[in-house]
């Protein structure tokens, strides 16, 4: 990692690149670069700092260092130092007995199978080492290490911040007053505390794990448990850029028409959405509370229903086929969706269809924006003695781009991963023989597919990345028009 | 305002393309109302289509009439006593119940800390949140499943209740959105008359915050009877008795043991779903626009 960074500082100077702003690499590495250097700067700080609170702290304060709690048990808040002690005593016993869950071992023993991810072959007596659960309790193990650094470095302050107190003659809180305080100064403590627990167990620790699982080859030659799988390096990656695998072949096909089917989903429902927002909302036009209602009927049925729905209605020998031909419109059935001759044909379908998903959202958003234009920017156009077209043109059009531009971008993106629509109406389909990716898969779909299931993990990982690459790149960009906004201020 | 000296110049010239122009909408609107309820309609049909073949059997596959030729509740009844649907529909309304008044209270809380309280990781908590948000969600799905496994939960309701509400936290934005235009000032006198920051949460900012709560609430309630992805990948094929709607809807369709003959079943249990999860909508619909619009303008 340091040797990553200093090739970095030393590649590029900040100072030169940040002048050129058109160069978006070069700024992207002065981001790094910065952003590494200021990563070094604190850490100097806090070794310096917590040196200082060392040699400064009373015997308590220091003991605390290797037996935690006893700076606060010295300065007689018991509980408090009690509740330290019992924090390091649980964790040296999870770290040296190393608990086997389903037979992997957690603790100590787990940062050692992390690296190796399992030795022992098995045969008919002797079960294979489970490299997932090794790769997955190293992740775990090495969560619960940095957990415990922070409930250390907290009882290393807790300590000091006692004997600071002690020293300017302060009372010391409490217990009670310490739980007290978490609803009122710490307030945020007590409320962040569950979401955190929830959010690192169920997000960031399986999210680590899935892209460690990129550099290995855990795939379906590899199962968990029966065979042993290891680390790889970027042999994940390069296989897209050569070979005759699934990755290699279907990568860049998947790609192009997740970016098509974005593009064209996020546009149709836009421009859709506005017009029938438009449309409802014409001064004319009486009950309108009812016709909102109709459309936003599609958004209040569950997804797998109407998708499913619309699946059947348009199958071969369905009503809307049948309805076609009868009324000599075609001659023969169209196969819309999975089964199409044509990706084409499928590819068109399910654009149509989402705009029936979509331009719903879109129109409830629009409508609230269209009835809070300014009416002073109306009533100004019309002393000028504009009409109604240009008042629409050069007023109403600017006003929604303008608002509405980051939703475009949060809606793109929104589209890249969106899975129901293809997922329930194609299934990814019309495959292409061979491969697993069908013509209208999506990265996501693919991915669903690749891990659920044929079991290509560090395939389906490393599409994950790239999906991940793609939308946060996206979300850069919205970052930066809103703020571009907040400091323009233009339109008003 | 500015109508009224505009009225009788313009009403005068533009009359008849005016009303031209209405009548246009009108029809635009209906023509485009037909299209938007056409699956809609087709599916309630479907769900009331009793149609009996020679050997007196119920046809039970899409056909290719649009208007069933006879009508009845055999596939309701059919419903309930061939399948687990009853079993599903439980299911469903428990981990519901109990994920939403889970998730709503994580969201809730979250969302109030990150707009209204100044704490020195506030910032950092956003942008991990932010990037966090940008993975794709089932990525980590299988990660999840063998942590749940390890735990020992995998294939029961409880691993379900704990997935969609763990989540939560991650999805405040557009309730902190609504907390951001509460003003601090409000706030601010609270804290002078005494008040803590808990009082302050539950006695003064929950009590005007209804339209967020019931936004964030509902979402969270209606989440686990569209949701198929993670339920379908916890809960697995095989185990029916344990299924939610969604899943087990979508395995009578499309499963290992799938047969074209459920279509009507399907849209008969789509029908009972859909009934109490549209009117919950459409009778909170105020709020969801708001919350809609909230989220939008904030970007």
């Amino acid at each position: 990692m340091d040797d990553q960074m200093q090739k970095k500082v030393n590649d590029s100077n900040p100072q030169d690149n940040l002048p050129n702003k058109n160069n978006l690499f070069k700024r992207i590495v002065a981001f790094l670069v910065n952003g590494f250097r200021k990563i070094g700067q604190r850490l100097q700080h806090n070794v310096q700092k917590s040196y200082f609170v060392f040699k400064d702290g009373s015997i308590g304060t220091k003991l605390s260092h290797i037996i935690m709690g006893f700076g606060n048990i010295k300065n007689k808040q018991i509980i408090k130092g009690l509740m330290y002690f019992m924090i390091q005593v649980a964790f040296f016993l999870f770290m040296f007995t190393s608990p086997l869950v389903n037979s992997t071992p957690l603790g100590i023993k787990a940062l050692g199978n992390f690296i190796t991810l399992g030795t022992e072959e098995g045969d008919i007596f002797n079960p294979t080492d489970n490299s997932m659960l090794m790769l997955l309790f190293g992740v775990l193990t090495i969560g619960i290490i940095v957990m415990f650094l922070f409930a250390y470095s907290s009882n290393i302050k807790s300590a000091y911040k006692s004997d600071i107190l002690k020293r300017t003659g302060k009372k010391l809180p409490s217990f009670k007053e310490d739980v007290l305080e978490l609803f009122d100064g710490r307030f945020h403590v007590l409320m962040l505390t569950p979401a955190i627990i929830g959010i690192t167990v169920f997000t960031i620790l399986p999210t680590i794990f899935m892209i460690l699982i990129a550099f290995t080859n855990f795939d379906s030659l590899h199962p968990a448990g029966l065979v042993l799988f290891d680390w790889v390096g970027l042999d994940n990656f390069k296989a897209i850029f050569g070979g005759t695998g699934e990755i290699a072949v279907r990568f860049w096909p998947v790609l192009g028409w997740t970016l098509v089917w974005a593009f064209f989903a996020t546009f149709t429902n836009y421009i859709g959405g506005i017009l029938l927002a438009l449309l409802i909302n014409k001064k004319q036009i009486k009950f309108k509370k009812l016709w909102r209602t109709i459309f936003i009927l599609t958004i209040a049925l569950p997804q797998f229903i109407s998708l499913l729905a619309m699946r059947n209605l348009l199958s071969e020998y369905g009503p809307l086929n049948t309805m076609l031909v009868n009324s000599g419109i075609i001659e023969a059935p169209i196969k819309f969706l999975g089964n199409a001759l044509n990706p084409t044909t499928a590819r068109i379908t399910v654009i149509l269809i989402n705009i029936w998903v979509g331009v719903p959202y879109t129109m409830l958003m629009t409508s609230g924006i269209l009835m809070n234009i300014p009416t002073d920017l109306y009533e100004a156009a019309m002393i000028d003695g504009a009409n109604k077209r240009q008042v629409f043109i050069n007023i109403t059009v600017p006003y929604i781009l303008f608002i509405t531009t980051p939703y475009l971008i949060t809606s793109f993106i929104g589209n890249i991963t969106s899975f129901n629509i293809i997922y329930l109406l194609t299934a990814g389909g019309p495959t292409v023989p061979g491969y697993i990716a069908g013509s209208t898969d999506l990265l996501v779909t693919w991915l669903y597919k690749l891990t659920i299931d044929q079991a290509e993990y560090n395939i389906g990982s490393v599409i994950a990345i790239f999906t991940f690459i793609i939308t946060a790149s996206a979300t850069l960009l919205t970052y930066r028009r809103s703020k571009a906004y907040k400091e323009e201020d233009a339109f008003q | 305002m500015m109508k009224k000296t505009d009225k009788p110049v313009k009403y005068k010239s533009m009359k008849a393309s005016e009303n031209l122009s209405t009548v246009l909408s009108y029809i635009g609107l209906i023509g485009l109302s037909v299209i938007w309820l056409y699956p809609i309609v087709w599916i309630v049909l479907n769900a009331f289509r009793t149609e009996y073949n020679d050997q007196n059997q119920l046809i039970g596959i899409v056909v290719s009439h649009y208007f069933p030729k006879a009508f009845g509740f055999d596939n309701f009844v059919n419903l309930f006593t061939k399948t687990q649907f009853l079993t599903w529909f439980l299911n469903t309304l428990l981990v519901a119940s109990v994920s939403f008044v889970l998730s709503t209270l994580l969201t809730l809380t979250v969302a109030y800390v990150m707009s209204k309280l100044k704490f020195k990781m506030r910032k950092k908590f956003l942008n991990i949140a932010i990037i966090l948000g940008l993975f794709p969600g089932f990525m980590s799905m299988i990660a999840i499943y063998y942590i749940l496994k390890a735990l020992g939960l995998t294939q029961t309701l409880f691993a379900l209740m704990l997935v969609y509400s763990a989540g939560a936290g991650l999805g405040f934005y557009v309730a902190k959105g609504f907390f951001d235009i509460i003003p601090n000032a409000l706030l601010e006198s609270a804290r002078l008359d005494g008040a803590s920051n808990s009082k302050i949460f539950t006695k003064i900012v929950l009590p005007i915050s209804k339209p967020i709560i019931i936004y964030t609430a509902l979402l969270a309630f209606i989440g686990p009877w569209m949701d198929f992805i993670f339920a379908r990948v916890i809960l697995g094929e095989t185990n029916t008795h344990l299924h939610t709607v969604a899943v087990g809807l979508y395995y009578m369709m499309y499963g290992e043991r799938a047969d074209s003959n459920v279509f009507t079943l399907f849209a008969a249990g789509c029908f009972i779903v859909a009934i109490p999860i549209v009117s919950l909508f459409l009778s909170m619909q105020k709020y969801y626009i708001e919350g809609v619009t909230a989220g939008s303008v904030k970007g």
